[in-house]
């Protein structure tokens, strides 16, 4: 049957879900929902895979807590937490809570997952947004220089630096920053988010957003600004260079890609000059790409953020994750890692959104 | 006897990394002897640590007494020592002994998974493909660090022996990168599947496993030392982020340099540079080393990012292609299929 059949990769027939929804005429809309519906089970397989690595060593209580309590407290702390009853039904107890929010509740000190988005998730996602604008100012206008040179000695350095910026791990790169401009030079602070002074100030301040920017501006306070600035450089240039490589690579290689199709080619024999070319004819197809791996690239940020909070004592969302690992509390763990699954998959569902809306090509 | 050394040079100028050097020129081939070269020191030190290195890894003391710690680099310690009183240098070659070690146990389990989910899934279709290939495109999204802390956890509860901690990572590392093998490989039986020669195997009556290994598999195969050489970079960067989070192996056990980099984030706030400066260097020179290699394979796979020849040196290629010797430019009898079978 299907093997005999050619295999044409035809995206208007291969993802199967699409079929349900012939009924709704508009494309756009046909494509949110089916791309919204495949969040779930995206998500639901995440779920089970981290719920069955991390219930394959054993109750979480006795990691946690196995050396601290006699054998009895451990015994009665385990079956009142549940754990001691069959696995499938906590499975299934643990996808219900996913379902309604719950994340659950940290062993060590007893505060709920979710709540701990509330206070850290901020401190990330400022993390991350320095990061990609540091990737988008470096990388963009690199790669179309690199382009625009192909094959000459600035494409021959750029390719070396973005393979350069990609070979350094985020932690390395933090702890080199660190050392130059924070403790040689002196001209940036060491670690955390912000001075002790102006952390009083923002965190006692009425609603506060959690994102330090945005904060210190509505405080209005010049010194503020400025001091939550400065303890944003290092760390979001660590993280952000990274993907600025990745950057560069792509928009050099999509804008070498349609500087050699026929409307480049057509203004070409007009007499465009070949850097208006790379700057106004071939770069914008070239842009597109971009937002589809910006959506691949929360993935790669998210796993560097943990190791450039470890590394500058940020206390976002990673920083937390590894003292709780450092802790032993697996469900603290798990909880942080079901959490940033959910915010990938809507992140991804996020992007392809918009990538469709700018490029009806994308669309299946 | 002169047939004989000709028929040696062929199959010496076709092996695959030969071949490559070969077929590149300026740039592109100054990348890829760079790599090779940044790749083969790698290896070389990891094969001959134990001579190479001045102590043990896990060695505090000699005849004269402890080493002590933070000591400057210098003297009897020329890359220093580090907070716990190791020698950097000996933990920096030794570290390499370690990543080879992970990098090869992961991609060879990750390629033996991955290739065998990729052929059954694309070949046989039906529910399992697209159970699969959903499941990857999951686990594809995920951040890769963050799967493999859980693997981690999940293989040798976050700390373990040389070989406990070399297998843990290596699996953690595994679990990421099946669906990057399984992508290609998919891909790659998907369109094989309707060539021609397939449909006539079938015709002739060959048991599916057969056509499975020894048709499609032969031909989809062929991409694997690109993404073998690009994910070994990604092993060892995610093996140094694991040992930086505290999930490597045990000091005592093993020399990992994602770990001495971890212990050295505070020798680094009081101006100590020697303790993380040489394991971080140590990293980068290997990724790089190994990328450059996969980026120069990748850029000669595609034609649009091949740098092509000049027309003035492309003269004597004219020439001895008359000869029917040898192909130095376009190799495409490899990909053959005709050609590979026999």
């Amino acid at each position: 049957m299907s093997q005999s059949a050619p295999a044409v990769i035809n995206p208007a027939q291969s993802p199967t879900p699409t079929r349900r929804f012939r009924g709704i005429t508009n494309p756009l809309a046909r494509f949110l929902i089916v791309r919204f519906l495949l969040i779930f089970p995206t998500v639901f397989i995440l779920v089970t895979m981290v719920f069955v690595l991390m219930r394959s060593i054993g109750d979480p209580i006795t990691a946690a807590l196995g050396g601290r309590l006699t054998a009895a407290q451990l015994a009665e702390r385990i079956s009142s937490a549940g754990y001691d009853r069959p696995i499938l039904v906590q499975y299934f107890e643990y996808l219900g809570q996913i379902f309604t929010g719950n994340f659950g509740t940290a062993i060590t000190d007893g505060r709920p997952v979710s709540e701990l988005l509330v206070t850290y998730g901020s401190a990330t996602l400022e993390l991350a947004s320095y990061a990609i604008l540091v990737a988008l100012i470096f990388g963009i206008p690199l790669g179309m220089v690199a382009a625009y040179f192909r094959d000459k000695w600035p494409d021959a350095v750029l390719r070396v630096a973005a393979i350069l910026a990609y070979a350094t791990p985020v932690f390395f790169a933090g702890l080199l920053l660190k050392l130059v401009f924070a403790v040689w030079l002196k001209v940036l602070p060491v670690a955390g988010r912000a001075s002790t002074r102006t952390e009083l100030q923002l965190t006692s301040m009425d609603d506060p957003s959690g994102i330090y920017l945005i904060d210190a501006v509505r405080l209005g306070s010049p010194a503020a600004i400025g001091d939550v600035l400065s303890h944003a450089v290092l760390p979001g240039l660590a993280l952000g260079l990274l993907t600025a490589g990745i950057f560069m690579r792509l928009v050099r290689t999509n804008v070498i890609g349609s500087l050699s199709m026929d409307y480049v080619d057509a203004a070409r024999s007009r007499g465009v000059s070949e850097f208006r070319l790379v700057r106004k004819h071939a770069y914008k197809p070239a842009l597109i790409p971009i937002i589809t791996v910006i959506g691949l690239q929360i993935a790669l940020l998210l796993g560097g953020a943990v190791l450039t909070e470890t590394t500058f004592e940020w206390k976002g969302l990673g920083f937390k994750l590894v003292e709780y690992l450092g802790a032993r509390d697996f469900v603290a763990v798990q909880g942080i890692v079901v959490l940033l699954a959910v915010i990938v998959a809507l992140t991804n569902f996020i992007v392809d959104i918009i990538a469709a809306i700018i490029d009806p090509r994308v669309r299946y | 006897m002169t047939t004989t050394n000709s028929r040696l040079v062929r199959i010496w100028r076709r092996l695959p990394v030969v071949h490559h050097v070969r077929q590149s020129v300026g740039l592109q081939r100054g990348m890829l002897v760079a790599g090779l070269i940044l790749t083969g020191i790698f290896l070389l030190t990891a094969l001959f640590a134990p001579l190479l290195a001045p102590y043990g890894f896990s060695q505090l003391r000699d005849d004269d007494g402890t080493f002590g710690a933070q000591v400057p680099p210098g003297g009897q310690h020329i890359l220093g020592t580090t907070v716990g009183g190791y020698d950097v240098l000996s933990r920096v070659i030794w570290g390499s002994r370690t990543a080879v070690l992970v990098i090869v146990v992961a991609v060879a389990l990750s390629i033996f998974a991955g290739v065998l989910l990729g052929l059954v899934s694309g070949y046989l279709g039906s529910w399992l493909d697209r159970v699969l290939v959903v499941i990857s495109d999951a686990v594809y999204a995920f951040p890769t660090l963050l799967l493999a802390i859980v693997a981690a956890i999940a293989i040798s509860g976050g700390r373990s022996s040389f070989w406990g901690g070399v297998f843990a990572a290596a699996i953690s590392i595994t679990v990421v990168y099946i669906p990057q093998y399984f992508r290609v490989i998919r891909a790659e039986t998907v369109r094989i599947k309707s060539e021609a020669y397939v449909e006539s195997a079938k015709v002739l009556g060959a048991s599916t496993p057969r056509i499975m290994f020894r048709h499609v598999f032969r031909n989809a195969t062929r991409t694997l030392p690109l993404i073998f050489t690009l994910n070994s970079s990604e092993a060892i960067l995610t093996l140094a982020g694991l040992g930086f989070l505290g999930f490597g192996i045990e000091p005592s056990a093993a020399a990992e340099w994602g770990y001495d980099l971890n212990k050295s984030i505070s020798d680094v706030t009081s101006g100590i540079w020697w303790t993380s400066l040489f394991p971080g260097l140590a990293i980068v020179l290997v990724v790089l080393g190994i990328t450059l290699v996969g980026e120069s394979l990748n850029d000669l796979a595609d034609p649009r990012l091949r740098t092509r020849r000049r027309a003035d040196q492309s003269a004597p290629v004219l020439e001895t292609s008359a000869l029917h010797t040898v192909d130095l430019d376009d190799d495409e009898s490899a990909i053959d299929p005709l050609e590979a079978r026999s």
